[in-house]
């Protein structure tokens, strides 16, 4: 299901980013369209998680900008980012210890409920029809997700494979247009990184999230992606399709250290 | 819709019976399902029109009478229906080992010649489909499950609920319902009802033919022996196409109308098991060990008041909890210590382990320890142990409720006839005795006896008091010298109980005497000796030690004080015995990958310290080479002691006969 190249859902328009005198992206420009997966390469310290950053409206970069659904982004929070459709995962999970499985996914619902809290106190008419309908939707993702025996197992106690899982999950229900995940399958072994890539690439097909992610195992980037941008000091050293950015002299040299 | 309405006690197949129960208990539960986390309930008439609209799909594929279809998944509603819709057409129903890998499972479904097969989910499907090159008459390929095949573009391959919503729109039509509700009733009971096949532990596996009305007359003598009805519940979770949950599940369920319940998957079994509470259960030995083992790991990590209550109170259950069990007489005051430890720990603790309703349980497969078995009995679970076959259809014997031991798996079974032949082997007669192996009439030939009995394999005797006892498989059986009875396994079974003791080998063949060859187990050993300030610098010392030695003598005395008090195995009693100064090992090839001793490695390996044994020495030397974990060789040498036991004398008064007044 790859997407048309006019539709265009976030933009990244020369985009440079310092915190004090140090720089961590400079004139950055990539794009990601509707319905791929698009991945996000690079050597340690290349900027790879500052420009997600950028992305979800944590960091506001100094120069360029953030182009969403066509229209320019105006400086935002990552909360608002969240209520536009973008969720994300970390590189060091970032779940709540002491909730279960369920209740993290189920924050996920949190933008999509919209009864107050007095109806929500009340637990009783629309707050109940509202909360059954949404952990319904939990429910999927746990059974899509293959999670249902760690359903009410408080995350602290998983293992981190799992935990990765759950922060998948709590992403995806948010059912948001664009996901991005930061290192998903850091930290894997093969088996959990193979059920983690074909998580990846069935929410991207049948739950139709769009996909930006982070991702270490060059493997896996080149099997999954559609697209990849590749970083280096903060700077875009390619932009293609795996073959072609795979077999691009520049890549190679960043990732072996040749000077060029 | 249905034309039956004839009671449940006279059908003769699977297919009538549903439609008994649609007719005479419509609305009462007859399966559940937890899906997105909740449970899913569907009444018999619910089941009974779901299983006509797969069946009439399946008509619609062109299965017909006779013909075979497999079914491959875990226990999942649909599955089990699948199997009654193929029932009510007359075609013979599969049910394949799901966890099988790729290659047995083409081979089991090439020789079941199966045409349909009904999957569970992309992973079963993806494993037929690397094997389809070789199943030359599969045509449809149905799944349960859709997650993950949505792409897929196979040919023959179908959602099962898509044939199954093709079935119902036909059946719209009276004139094909008409014609369903003929071949339901066009369904013989001498029919072959399901194909089993054999787990294939002993070597490869055959397909076990069944018929409707013995499978059905099975099932209704042990649904009446327990008094299992409608308002029971079993959670089905053994896998689908084992002849236990064939039985105790899908033949029980469907002849007493209880309520099967599927879990969730594999992982959440033990958590759906507590939301059931079934009321009827089995579970291998293994899995009762594990509970305990849960069990006694939180007490540990538990508060002091909680594990001194627990402490006090199981010793209380220990004392008199298989008395109150078993109906003896008990003082009022252990009584009342008894139920004031129900109130505070056994309820609860049965209710933590989803036991709490349960009115039978079962064990069997393997033998189960003493203690474990007192545990369960001593907190109040009817646990009772069974033998049984796929080829008798499950039950051969099984315990009745107040002659429950763990050391012999009960009286025949009603009516099974049982019988020891000559040579020791367990052989049967029963009412869901198999009709023959599928396309193997030599192997059908070679398991029956001229006068009709079943020849299980199994080597076993009679208890005194009438319950059956397996000791081996009866190819392992000998015989010493003299004459008496020498099953290896049954003495070694008996001295690993003993947690010190690893692995034993008892050799006595064709010899004047039993002798064998122990293995300590380091770790209990280990501790045993740090606490009698034994010091040791490595296996080879600590297994010679001549304390370890005399704690071990004492084990083995036990073992023959117990030998002796049996009968038939008072002569097999062990008379000499070493410890091996090396622990027995599979990559020494002294032991099978799943740990099992290799008799003639170790009798070819061991040589020297045979002759010893058999001989009157006090001591043996053995030189053989080891390969250490990294593979490089190494040499053994060592001279190891021998001990001599004096033997008991055989009990000559057999033991108090059981109370037969409660014997069914």
């Amino acid at each position: 299901m790859k997407a048309e190249t006019d539709d265009i859902l976030l933009a990244v328009e020369h985009v440079s980013l310092s915190f004090g005198g140090v720089r961590a992206i400079s004139d950055v420009s990539f794009d990601i369209r509707r319905g791929e997966i698009r991945a996000i390469i690079g050597p340690n310290g290349a900027g790879k998680t500052s420009m997600l950053n950028v992305v979800n409206g944590f960091y506001h970069p100094q120069k360029g900008a953030i182009r969403w659904r066509g229209r320019a982004r105006a400086r935002m929070k990552p909360y608002e980012a969240a209520a536009q459709g973008i969720a994300r995962t970390f590189q060091n999970v970032a779940l709540f210890k002491g909730m279960t499985t369920l209740d993290n996914i189920m924050t996920g619902r949190n933008l999509r409920m919209k009864r107050n809290l007095f109806w929500q106190a009340l637990r009783r008419g629309p707050a109940l029809d509202e909360e059954i309908a949404n952990r319904r939707v939990c429910e999927e993702i746990i059974d899509f997700l293959e999670i249902e025996h760690i359903r009410k197992t408080p995350v602290g106690a998983l293992p981190y494979g799992l935990q990765k899982r759950v922060e998948l999950g709590r992403a995806l229900a948010m059912e948001p247009e664009l996901l991005l995940l930061d290192e998903p399958m850091a930290g894997m072994n093969r088996e959990e990184k193979e059920d983690m890539s074909r998580f990846i690439v069935e929410a991207n097909r049948y739950r139709g999230a769009t996909i930006a992610l982070i991702e270490h195992d060059i493997g896996v980037v080149m099997d999954l992606s559609d697209r990849v941008v590749v970083l280096d000091y903060g700077r875009k050293i390619a932009d293609d399709v795996p073959d072609k950015v795979k077999s691009d002299g520049k890549v190679i040299g960043a990732y072996l250290g040749v000077s060029h | 819709m249905a034309t039956g309405g004839e009671s449940p006690e006279a059908e003769d197949t699977f297919a009538k019976l549903l439609r008994a129960h649609a007719t005479l208990r419509g609305t009462r539960p007859a399966f559940r399902h937890k899906d997105l986390g909740l449970w899913q309930t569907w009444t018999w008439a619910e089941v009974y029109d779901e299983t006509r609209a797969i069946a009439q799909g399946l008509i619609g594929l062109g299965l017909k009478r006779g013909a075979t279809i497999a079914i491959v998944g875990a226990n999942r509603p649909r599955l089990y229906w699948s199997i009654t819709a193929a029932q009510m057409i007359g075609a013979v129903p599969v049910p394949v080992y799901a966890d099988a890998v790729a290659d047995e499972i083409a081979a089991v479904l090439d020789h079941s010649e199966a045409t349909i097969i009904v999957a569970q989910d992309q992973e079963q499907v993806d494993k037929i489909l690397s094997v389809r090159d070789r199943l030359p008459r599969l045509a449809h390929l149905l799944y349960d499950e859709p997650r993950g095949l949505n792409e897929y573009a196979e040919r023959g391959l179908a959602a099962l609920a898509a044939i199954a919503a093709i079935g119902r729109a036909a059946l719209a039509d009276p004139a094909v319902a008409r014609d369903l509700d003929r071949l339901i009733d066009g369904g013989r009971g001498s029919d072959p009802s399901v194909i089993l096949y054999t787990s294939g532990t002993t070597g490869r596996s055959k397909g076990v033919v069944l018929s409707g009305e013995r499978s059905i007359g099975a099932a209704r003598c042990t649904v009446a022996f327990d008094r299992l009805t409608d308002q029971d519940e079993a959670l089905a979770y053994l896998p689908l196409a084992w002849v236990g949950d064939h039985y105790l599940n899908y033949a029980q369920g469907y002849v007493a109308g209880f309520c099967i319940a599927c879990p969730e998957s594999a992982e959440t079994a033990a958590n759906d098991l507590r939301e059931i509470g079934p009321t009827y259960h089995f579970a291998p030995p293994r899995a009762f060990e594990a509970l305990l083992t849960r069990v006694q790991i939180r007490m540990e990590d538990s508060g002091a008041v909680k594990r001194w209550l627990y402490r006090a109170f199981m010793d209380v259950a220990g004392r008199w909890g298989e008395k109150i069990a078993n109906g003896e007489p008990v003082p009022l005051n252990a009584r009342m210590a008894y139920r004031l430890g129900d109130l505070l720990i056994y309820a609860p603790l049965k209710n933590a382990l989803g036991l709490s309703r349960v009115r039978v349980a079962y064990t069997a497969g393997e033998a189960i320890g003493a203690d474990l078995f007192a545990f369960y009995r001593s907190i109040g679970l009817n646990l009772k142990q069974l033998y049984g076959q796929t080829e008798a259809f499950l039950f051969v014997t099984a315990q009745t409720d107040r002659a429950v031991r763990s050391d012999a798996v009960g009286p025949p079974a009603p009516n099974v006839e049982l019988r020891i032949a000559d040579s020791g082997e367990v052989q049967f007669k029963s009412p869901g005795m198999f009709v023959g192996y599928f396309r193997e009439d030599d192997k059908t030939r070679e398991t029956m006896t001229d006068d009709g009995y079943v020849k299980t394999g199994d080597a076993g005797f009679f208890d005194p008091d009438g319950q059956l006892k397996i000791i081996d498989r009866a190819k392992d059986v000998g015989r010493l010298s003299g004459g008496q009875l020498f099953a290896p396994k049954y003495i070694e079974n008996k001295l690993k109980f003993f947690p010190e003791i690893r692995e034993a080998v008892a050799i006595g063949d064709g010899r004047d005497f039993v002798a064998a060859m122990i293995n300590i187990e380091l770790a209990s050993v280990a501790n045993w000796a740090e606490r009698q300030a034994i010091a040791y610098a490595s296996y080879q010392e600590l297994a010679a030690n001549p304390r370890v030695y005399a704690m071990i003598e004492k084990r083995v005395d036990a073992v023959n004080r117990a030998l002796s008090l049996e009968p038939v195995m008072a002569g097999a009693q062990i008379r000499r015995f070493l410890i091996l100064p090396k622990e027995l090992d599979p990559d020494d090839g002294e032991l099978t990958r799943t740990q099992k001793v290799r008799r003639g490695v170790i009798a070819e390996r061991y040589a020297s310290l045979i002759v010893g044994l058999n001989s009157g020495a006090s001591e043996a030397s053995i030189s053989a080479e080891i390969t250490y974990e990294d593979g490089r060789k190494g040499k053994l040498e060592a001279t190891v002691r021998i001990v001599d036991l004096p033997p008991y004398p055989p009990a000559r008064a057999p033991r108090p006969p059981a109370r037969k007044a409660n014997a069914a």
